[in-house]
């Protein structure tokens, strides 16, 4: 396997097809948690992390016993289970082994169950027929593409906090106009690699 | 939630509609809303799809809820979410395989919507099988208003179309119908609703509060 090809997946992943402004997945995390930067690096880490794995489990789970099996029309209920029962036993060891990581961490963990991208990720990379580093470079490049749309927006919205905004624009509509102008900045970035 | 308990089913179904709609007023399950109203006919299609769930998952667990025990209810209600949306994929890839290459994978996202899960452990898991029956109606009804407001607005716009019928001679513009559109289309829309709401019924703005 090319290191090229992965990298290439990891761009495409992060910037092109960014699941935030291009994809639309995650939105209602992406506007919940982006008031704050801190929150916002929190979530950030966690999701990447529980991304990654995911994307590796499910793959595991996908080829070795669904496609033998002939199931993989089960696809969306076992995908949903295998995040469901990671994100519960994540966060059960992580109160046991390190209980500070626990006290910060542990409130964006229970939010990803909710999020939509972590059962894209599995869904996308099954249709795809993506091999495992495959899958792995491509849940990463999914983690850190909403990472850095969370950075971005939480620090616009700090600003944001700040400023004159006519009152039927507070809050969420002007987040996501905020959110159409990043996107359309994001646009640059189509056509950057060809896959 | 207790006040909801005693209204009728005409209250309940209007609740969904108005009162507490999905992507205006609750301000979840936002991804759709936005993904794939580029054009009326897919925002139609998915509404269907939403409503579909979104009444079946509420019968469901309505019907059950007294063998579901709660400890275990949210792993339970995800499987019976899940279960209905695979109907649905199945169902879409077989007979309407057009809309399906396009939305697809939006499809399959519905189990994760908050507003079925939101409906099933708020209303369904404590109510009758009939009122569960309305809300769900009236939720999944809201919900494909919702989608055929942004997507009727994003199309004329954005194609100078609707429903695949051209409307308008002349350039469209073309940032409707990209991403960037979508994101300024709900959060215009949204501002209109809260300046309304301000300006005849002296509320407060309902989703700006989120």
């Amino acid at each position: 396997m090319e290191f090229g090809k992965l990298f290439e997946l990891l761009i495409a992943a992060s910037l092109i097809n960014n699941f935030v402004f291009t994809r639309f997945l995650g939105l209602c995390i992406f506007f919940g948690v982006s008031k704050k930067m801190e929150t916002a690096v929190g979530m950030s880490i966690t999701f990447t992390s529980v991304m990654v794995v995911s994307a590796a489990l499910s793959w595991v789970v996908f080829t070795q016993v669904m496609v033998p099996l002939d199931i993989t029309f089960l696809k969306i209920i076992i995908f949903i289970g295998i995040v469901a029962a990671f994100v519960q036993s994540a966060d059960t060891i992580m109160k046991k082994v390190s209980p500070t990581l626990y006290y910060k961490l542990g409130v964006y963990l229970a939010l990803i169950t909710t999020n939509c991208i972590i059962l894209a990720v599995p869904l996308i990379n099954a249709g795809e027929g993506y091999n495992f580093l495959e899958s792995i470079s491509f849940g990463l490049g999914s983690g850190l593409g909403f990472a850095l749309a969370l950075v971005i927006m939480a620090s616009i919205r700090e600003k944001l906090e700040l400023a004159d905004v006519p009152v039927p624009f507070r809050g969420l509509p002007i987040a996501f106009i905020t959110a159409g102008l990043i996107s359309l900045a994001f646009t640059g970035f189509s056509g950057l690699i060809r896959l | 939630m207790s006040l909801i308990r005693e209204k009728g089913n005409w209250e309940i179904f209007k609740n969904g509609i108005f009162g507490e709609n999905t992507i205006f007023r609750m301000a979840i399950s936002l991804c759709p809303s936005i993904a794939v109203t580029n054009s009326l006919k897919n925002g139609i299609t998915l509404g269907l799809a939403v409503v579909f769930v979104q009444v079946m998952v509420n019968v469901t667990v309505s019907a059950l809820r007294k063998f579901i025990h709660p400890k275990i209810r949210i792993p339970i209600f995800m499987f019976i979410i899940a279960g209905y949306v695979s109907i649905i994929d199945m169902v879409m890839a077989a007979y309407a395989r057009e809309a399906y290459r396009e939305i697809g994978l939006y499809i399959q996202i519905i189990v994760a919507f908050a507003s079925i899960f939101a409906r099933a452990e708020v209303f369904a898991s404590k109510n009758r099988l009939d009122k569960s029956f309305f809300d769900g109606l009236g939720m999944g009804i809201g919900f494909l208003l919702a989608m055929i407001i942004i997507s009727f607005f994003r199309e004329l716009l954005g194609k100078g179309t609707l429903y695949g019928l051209k409307i308008v001679a002349g350039k469209p513009l073309l940032i409707m119908i990209l991403p960037a559109g979508g994101f300024l289309a709900v959060g215009l829309l949204m501002g209109f609703f809260n300046w309304i709401d301000i300006r005849f019924y002296g509320g407060k703005g309902a989703s700006g509060a989120a």
